[in-house]
């Protein structure tokens, strides 16, 4: 697809669906490109303002979602912002160099491919008074150094903003850089392993020519001893992870792959230094080099894909606000606002949370009322309304009025703390899924040591002079690189293949749980759902457009979440606003006075008064019909009807619901077809549950679950012997997601979720979950081909080695054969029939689109 | 064939200066992002090093 290649329906900034009466248009490369709501123009226009239109020429098209303004929960609020510009809160990421420039790390959310990296760069990079603004595209850092005479941090956040990305400061966490250390030590490894490999190869051949037409003793020797200085490194520097595991498993009486595997270097090494210094036998440096570089290889990948979810880093950080403003009573009497960081509060601390702030720690109001959105820890998807006395989390988002808060527990002590305590509980119980090779291995480990014992005991009786080569080459024969290589070939080649088709893969035994898996949990905020509100529906007693417009004037004075649903509309500005907290908004446009809320609210203006049935057009189908004159089929189902008037009459209903994701029914069905047990579970007690349950055919449904519901209910599940899939998103998901034996958490869910999810699903859709289980059941086939395959060869060539029948080279032949045969037998996973359908059905959506524009 | 030994000599040499410039790349941070320089080559933004000339060629072809 090229990136113009827009659908006609779709906007051409953020590329999400653009309503029927939406008309903002912006001119991009010479022609008017439709956008979805003045949030996309915005950013649109931003761009083309600083002359990066060439975005629109390097985004990748198929995987980019790009940001828009007011979409974010956080829209343009510049006074938070400048809350980074304090110095005491600077401390704590800036360092400041002595030339007075200072350097900075940021996290950039909203990163979805090279071109978002080209574009902060460029932009940033024009800014006058930043110096280097750099941004790493695999952990979506920044590192930024700027003047602070010329720019503040807080205008620099806000560009990053405007261009529709959010910034965060960033600060490394102890577990974090280890993590990057481990890379680095992995990739040194990996190195030393591939150089050093390729210079013993080349002396190997140059050996084994000479076995055949001859060679000098002087330089056979030569050649020996550079072979041996060359594989030092690789054996102790390498291959160094191998023995520690291997080490760590003899201890704990476990046998895994690694013990094997240690045997065969260790002992092939040492064999073939005593060869180089004796000057007799066989060396085997070429076979040692090679194997630890395929090890090493298929192990690294594997790490680097647990890596990658893990990016962002500071996940739980990134929820809670930097600073906050502290009310202090002087002697006077006199009330101080005090801007802290976060970080220095403490119990009994009076704290101001103004609309659009995240609380920064657990509390009790004791001055003002609002609502709070909630749903970052329950799932619940309407904003709660909260009084003087009640209780706030440390999380959640401040919706409606500024309200002040008594703070009752901090840091560790907050219920978002528990609920990353109970995570790393349900980790620890999680279970260790047993790799097929592994418990294969650990009786063939026993079996060749035990052999290799029996074989040179007798030798030792029957030709001493002969029993160590004898036993070394029977260590080497049945050296398992086929049956090691036969499982993490597999699970890589099919990690891949379902990485391209959008589901990544950050634990090996997600693959081996997908293939037996008997039932699917679903949550339903975000996953199944959307997760964010639209119009479900219009009844209008007049023009449907004029009545959208009037209600989006009205709401967007509004940050209420349902004020967002509105946003595609907004043309006309509404004046004398008054909002009724948790009822609804009043306000006049175009001189007439009008109300938008519920029922109960807005009908309080009508001169005629509606009758009591009639406010709710659920309940009663005939009330907007014969209150309003207008003739509509109300639905019969059930909803958040909210109702728009003025006072001579009605000018209409809407019904707001988190509408249900495109492909979810298809997803669901398909599981159920091939014979799962599909259960939702979610936060949310509203009535839209059973909607949504109703809709997508799930009978085992649980409402209203906390997170300790929830994972009793999984635990439930996982008593009755079910392998459980659970799929989630939000914060309150996290617990469950570690509970189950496999986690998938969706794209867009939290940091948190994501680097503590066995998987993550970067597609938009959800049917690649069933592809993903045909792919595994196939991964699970292949494997045990494999391990047949690598095990017989084993069986069959142990006995020959033993009574040393097999020569030093057939014995290299045969071991690269049989590696040979199990790596292409896991490449048939790259050639699934489920990617390239879903890459045939693609290009036919493509060529349909094509057909539809010419 | 004498000079054999001393050609082996120096790959060996070669191989450790090979393993220690890796080793500096890796610690400097080269290796951390390999996902957008694949991308940044194709990024058409230099249009302003293009001479008049060549464009203008460019644009009739």
């Amino acid at each position: 697809m090229t990136p113009f290649d827009v659908n006609d329906n779709q906007c051409f900034h953020c590329l999400l669906d653009v309503p029927n009466f939406a008309d903002f248009k912006v001119t991009i490369e010479g022609k008017p490109r439709k956008m979805c709501c003045l949030g996309c123009v915005a950013v649109a226009e931003m761009i083309l303002a600083s002359g990066l239109d060439n975005y629109y020429k390097h985004r990748n098209i198929d995987d980019q979602k790009a940001g828009s303004l007011s979409r974010d929960r956080a829209a343009i609020i510049p006074d938070e912002l400048a809350l980074y510009n304090t110095d005491n809160i600077q401390q704590q990421f800036v360092t400041l160099n002595p030339d007075g420039i200072k350097e900075a790390t940021l996290v950039i959310e909203g990163i979805t491919c090279a071109a978002c990296v080209w574009l902060l760069e460029k932009h940033l990079g024009k800014q006058q008074g930043i110096i280097k603004f750099s941004l790493n595209m695999t952990n979506h850092r920044a590192r930024i150094s700027w003047d602070n005479d010329k720019i503040q941090l807080s205008a620099i956040l806000a560009q990053i903003h405007y261009i529709g990305y959010q910034g965060h400061p960033y600060r490394a966490d102890v577990e974090e850089q280890l993590l990057a250390k481990e890379h680095k030590k992995a990739m040194r490894r990996l190195g030393i392993a591939g150089v050093g490999m390729m210079q013993v190869t080349t002396l190997a051949i140059a050996l084994y020519f000479g076995h055949f037409s001859g060679i000098e003793n002087s330089t056979e020797q030569w050649l020996r001893w550079i072979s041996l200085i060359i594989c030092t490194p690789i054996l102790f520097y390498s291959a160094q992870p191998f023995f520690k595991a291997a080490i760590r498993d003899i201890k704990t009486l476990q046998l895994s792959m690694d013990v094997p595997v240690s045997i065969a270097i260790g002992g092939a090494f040492i064999a073939s230094a005593w060869a180089t210094i004796t000057h007799q036998g066989e060396i085997y440096f070429d076979s040692v080099s090679m194997f630890t570089f395929f090890l090493l290889f298929g192990r690294f990948l594997e790490m680097q894909a647990r890596h990658r979810t893990g990016r962002a880093g500071n996940a739980l950080q990134n929820l809670l606000p930097e600073a906050c403003t502290r009310l202090t009573t002087d002697e006077n009497g006199k009330i101080n606002e005090q801007l802290i960081p976060a970080s220095e509060l403490n119990v009994g601390d009076i704290i101001l949370i103004k609309p659009g702030h995240t609380l920064p720690a657990d509390g009790i109001i004791i001055s003002g009322y609002s609502s709070i959105d909630e749903s970052a820890l329950t799932g619940e998807y309407l904003p709660k309304r909260r009084n003087c006395d009640d209780n706030v989390i440390a999380g959640t988002l401040n919706v409606e009025n500024p309200i002040q808060v008594k703070v009752t527990s901090v840091g560790d002590q907050t219920q978002l703390s528990a609920i990353v305590r109970l995570l790393e509980r349900a980790s620890e119980g999680k279970p260790k899924v047993a790799i097929l090779a592994d418990k294969v291995a650990s009786y063939f480990v026993a079996c060749v040591l035990i052999s290799a014992v029996i074989v040179s005991i007798s030798w030792w009786y029957i030709d001493p002079s002969q029993a160590f080569w004898i036993t070394l080459s029977v260590l080497v024969v049945t050296c398992p690189c086929a049956l090691s290589l036969a499982t993490p070939t597999a699970l890589t080649t099919a990690t891949g293949t379902l990485r391209q088709s959008g589901l990544l893969i950050t634990r090996s035994h997600v693959l081996e749980n997908l293939a037996s898996a008997t039932d699917f949990v679903f949550d339903k905020t975000g996953t199944l759902t959307q997760g964010n509100l639209s119009i479900e529906q219009t009844i209008a007693t007049d023009s449907e457009q004029q009545a959208l417009e009037i209600a989006a004037a009205l709401e967007a004075n509004s940050e209420h979440p349902i004020a967002k649903a509105f946003k595609h509309y907004l043309k006309e500005s509404a004046s004398d606003i008054e909002i009724t907290l948790g009822q609804g908004i009043q306000g006049s446009v175009n001189g007439v006075i009008y109300r938008i809320g519920k029922p109960a609210f807005s009908s309080q203006i009508l001169t005629t008064p509606l009758t009591k049935s009639a406010l709710n057009p659920a309940t009663n189908i005939d009330s907007p019909a014969t209150s309003s004159a207008v003739n509509t089929d109300s639905p019969p189902d059930v909803g958040h009807w909210i109702l728009l008037c003025n006072d001579q009459q009605v000018i209409a209903w809407f019904l707001i619901t988190d509408s249900l994701r495109v492909d979810s029914v298809h997803c669901i069905q398909q599981l159920k077809s091939m014979g799962f047990n599909v259960h939702m579970l979610t936060g949310d007690s509203s009535s839209n549950v059973q909607e949504v349950a109703q809709q997508l055919a799930i009978e085992h449904i649980s409402s209203g679950a906390s997170p300790e519901d929830k994972i009793n209910y999984i635990n439930q599940l996982r008593h009755d012997n079910a392998n459980v899939v659970m799929i989630g998103d939000g914060i309150n998901d996290l617990p469950v997601l570690a509970g189950a034996q496999t986690s998938i958490a969706m794209g867009s869910a939290s940091d948190l979720a994501k680097t503590h999810a066995d998987a993550v699903l970067t597609s938009s859709e959800l049917k690649v979950i069933s592809d993903a289980v045909v792919l595994a059941r196939k991964t699970k086939k292949i494997i045990k081909q494999n391990i047949f395959w690598a095990f017989s060869y084993n069986m069959l060539a142990l006995p020959l080695a033993a009574f040393g029948l097999i020569p030093p080279y057939a014995a290299a032949i045969g071991m690269s054969l049989s590696s040979l045969i199990v790596v292409t037998n896991a490449l048939r996973l790259a050639k699934s029939s489920t990617n390239t359908k879903s890459i045939a059905v693609k290009a036919a959506a493509h060529s349909s689109n094509q057909h539809v524009i010419n | 064939m004498e000079i054999l030994p001393f050609l082996l000599a120096i790959s060996v040499f070669f191989f450790f200066g090979a393993i220690a410039f890796f080793f500096w790349s890796v610690n400097n941070g080269q290796y951390d992002d390999l996902e957008s320089p694949a991308h940044k080559i194709l990024f058409e933004d230099d249009e302003d090093l293009v001479p008049d000339d060549v464009k203008k060629h460019h644009s009739k072809s």
